[in-house]
């Protein structure tokens, strides 16, 4: 029992640790300076930064969380994939939803009192 | 009666181990859980990317948020990462003494996050930034507040953990469930990454 839990366990390394620490460190740093020293156009500030976010999250999988082929014979890559996919449908079809339906609603407010 | 009774509990348990499994299993089941509980985040971030422009005539986020806070806040969850990490290398290598150390000063890092939210979140509610000022500060208060309350459970966890680290060492057991809390931790600071670009810092842009 004890050898089989620890052997499959996945085995964690100092390097890996540091060096996610040391990209997370520049991954976070960037995203804050932009924006509390308006370095760049709004536009493309918020598109570096999402893809700072987006890069820093992969970081952390990798390096923190140990997701790869191999841990748990690829099952955790596959429900991560999978969960992503699904988050992704969640987050960015809400707001596609909800921009068109506020888009193309009877304006609302002041005609609100004319109604009988 | 009692006789008997007493017997029925005892053929309750479990007195052999059956699945050799049982480790890798635990922490793939953990896994999907963690999963699970990303799409509850991504509700609550679609919850707040869709009323994140009704301000009912309250602030708006620019006039609220305080980036300094927010970013000391990142860099406290963001080094409570390595320490969890430098604890997971100390119960590799069978250092009972260090895994602790490392874990209290993971769970000291957490009380301190946790702190400046709580703290922020006062500051706001003083300002008459509340719950129900408007849609956008709903969603902000449940979206921040669910992960300041996983980031709770976690530290309740470490605690739970560090007992039983003190009373029975670094067996296979608790090595198995400091690997579920490992999890569980990052994620968490995952879930952070998604927070500080999506609410604080779109929302100041």
């Amino acid at each position: 029992m004890s050898d089989t839990t620890h052997d499959q366990a996945p085995h964690v390394s100092r390097s890996a640790y540091v060096y996610g620490f040391l990209l997370s460190v520049v991954l976070t740093a960037v995203p804050f300076w932009l924006v509390m020293n308006h370095v760049l156009a709004p536009q493309a500030t918020a598109m570096v930064i999402i893809a700072a976010a987006v890069a820093q999250i992969l970081v952390h999988t990798v390096c923190f969380l140990h997701v790869n082929t191999s841990s748990e014979g690829g099952w955790t890559l596959l429900a991560y994939a999978f969960t992503a996919v699904l988050v992704l449908i969640v987050i960015v079809g809400s707001l596609w939803i909800m921009y068109h339906l506020n888009a193309n609603m009877m304006p609302m407010g002041d005609g609100m009192d004319a109604q009988p | 009666m009692s006789a008997t009774s007493m017997t029925d509990t005892t053929t309750f348990y479990v007195t052999e181990e059956e699945h050799h499994e049982a480790g890798g299993a635990t922490l793939l089941g953990f896994w999907i859980y963690l999963m699970s509980d990303a799409l509850i985040f991504a509700t609550l971030f679609a919850t707040y990317g869709v009323l994140s422009s009704n301000f009912a005539g309250g602030p708006s986020p620019r006039e609220i948020f305080e980036l300094p806070l927010v970013a000391l806040n990142t860099a406290i969850l963001l080094v409570s990462s390595i320490t969890y990490g430098f604890s997971m290398i100390a119960m590799q290598e069978g250092k009972l003494g260090a895994t602790k150390a490392w874990l209290a000063i993971t769970g000291l890092l957490g009380a301190a996050f946790v702190g400046v939210e709580l703290y922020e979140f006062s500051t706001l509610i003083h300002e008459g930034a509340t719950p129900q000022t408007s849609a956008f500060l709903s969603a902000f208060f449940t979206l921040v507040a669910t992960h300041g309350l996983h980031v709770s459970f976690g530290i309740l966890w470490l605690v739970v953990m560090l007992v039983q680290l003190s009373q029975r060492g670094l067996h296979p057991e608790n090595q198995r469930r400091l690997m579920c809390l490992s999890m569980f931790w990052h994620f968490l600071d995952v879930v952070w990454i998604g927070v500080f670009t999506f609410v604080y810092l779109l929302g100041v842009l």
